[in-house]
């Protein structure tokens, strides 16, 4: 296991890379949209709240591999991308619709008198957002956030699918390379381990002293 | 021009529906053994059980963290070079099953934590023991609270079945693959079948989990 991690050390370091690069790029595209749609969701306008909830409730609905096998086999061809942008263009949008449940689930959780006070006091509606309800519900968010994020890392996975050069794709290439349908697997399970167990294990900490 | 009307002639929707109902059936058998053993796996590290429940937890925590589609290629590809031989539905059930059991395991046991602690106090101190007071006091309250995280897990099993196309499981989305591999002109009209099947299928589910979880708060 140890020679056959040296000897392709150069390619499991590269899908770290590609990972880390997608999951990271997907958690900034995938906020400020899930962002986004609470709002939309929230807004006072029918209209908007609709069209939000539509969004979610399709995109929540229809398995990753679909939405980014879409975005490869069709898009992709139309705008020339790879499979790398391709498959975090599909990552972001699926998990945009989980952070915007996420976030709205937070600001509902805000006590309403919060609201009602801001706007009695004069504040618009963005405004009482901005100041009042969004501060607090921010910290009632991070912890489901976080695990939105661990679950993000896990998903990036389906690049595979799409030849996006990640972990789970150089553990095919190099599992066909040298016939060990074994090895690879377990390291690129322990990269997957390393990026994802420090980040749950903050995130339940985070919760149980939020609970208390 | 894409050709949605030669897209969904009778025998390309046969294929498909075939394949939605091995999604379901793999679905189903996973959710039912995910649903036992994760209870069983939450109970455990619920009970704090000397050195069981950490080896529990430990394991439970690895799997929670891995991807799904990396435990399927484990079982499909790994397991028969240590001589376990499975099928593909057979390996996407077992992956399906480990992965699930872990994540309804911490569903489970984030359930029974949130029943409230006079709940046991007062069931052991009029003279229940421990496995009756959780049999009968604790599971049912934690089960009732715990609907929506469970029927969101169980939506969210059945979407992941469709990353079984990588070991060639001939579901929904594998044979729409098929189809559109053969047929360029086939591509936007599978992908739009693909949506409706599974929007109508998680959605619908979701709906009842809903519809349940009212019924059973109020």
């Amino acid at each position: 296991m140890w020679t056959l991690f040296t000897s392709h050390a150069s390619e499991f370091f590269t899908g770290f890379g590609w990972t880390i690069l997608s999951s990271v790029i997907a958690l900034i595209g995938s906020t400020i949209l899930g962002l986004g749609f609470a709002l939309l969701q929230i807004v006072p306008n029918r209209f908007a709240n609709i069209v939000g909830k539509i969004y979610i409730e399709v995109v929540r609905n229809i398995p990753l591999l679909v939405i980014t096998m879409f975005f490869y086999v069709v898009v992709a061809k139309v705008l020339n991308l790879n499979g790398f942008v391709s498959g975090t263009i599909g990552l972001t949008l699926y998990t945009s619709a989980f952070i915007a449940e996420t976030i709205r689930a937070g600001i509902n959780s805000v006590d309403s008198g919060q609201y009602e006070g801001a706007r009695s006091n004069g504040l618009s509606w963005w405004q009482a957002m901005r100041y009042v309800v969004l501060p607090q519900a921010i910290r009632l968010v991070i912890p489901p956030l976080g695990n939105q994020f661990v679950n993000l890392i896990k998903n990036s996975s389906v690049l595979a699918f799409v030849a996006g050069l990640d972990l789970m794709y150089q553990a095919n290439m190099i599992s066909q390379l040298t016939f060990d349908t074994f090895g690879p697997y377990i390291i690129v399970a322990i990269f997957y381990l390393i990026l994802t167990l420090p980040l749950s294990y903050y995130m339940r900490y985070l919760e149980n002293k939020t609970d208390r | 021009m894409q050709d949605f009307l030669q897209a969904y002639s009778w025998i390309n929707m046969r294929f498909l529906l075939t394949g939605l109902w091995v999604t379901i059936e793999v679905s189903v058998i996973s959710i039912i053994f995910s649903f036992i053993i994760g209870s069983i796996l939450g109970v455990i590290r619920y009970m704090k059980v000397k050195y069981l429940s950490a080896i529990v937890g430990f394991i439970i925590d690895m799997i929670r963290n891995l991807p799904l589609l990396l435990i399927i290629f484990f079982t499909y590809f790994a397991l028969p070079r240590i001589g376990v031989h499975f099928n593909v539905t057979v390996s996407t059930i077992v992956a399906m099953t480990i992965f699930e059991s872990a994540m309804l395991a911490e569903i489970v046991r984030s359930g029974i934590k949130a029943v409230p602690k006079g709940q046991l106090e007062g069931a052991l101190s009029n003279g229940l023991n421990f496995y009756q007071a959780l049999w009968h006091i604790l599971l049912p309250q934690a089960y009732k609270k715990m609907i929506p995280p469970i029927v969101s897990q169980f939506v969210s099993l059945i979407k992941d079945t469709s990353l079984a196309t990588i070991i060639m499981l001939p579901e929904v989305t594998f044979r729409a693959q098929t189809i559109y591999a053969q047929k360029p002109m086939e591509i936007i009209p599978m992908f739009l079948m693909l949506a409706i099947l599974y929007f109508i299928l998680n959605f619908t589910i979701s709906q009842i989990g809903s519809y349940i979880d009212r019924r059973m708060v109020s």
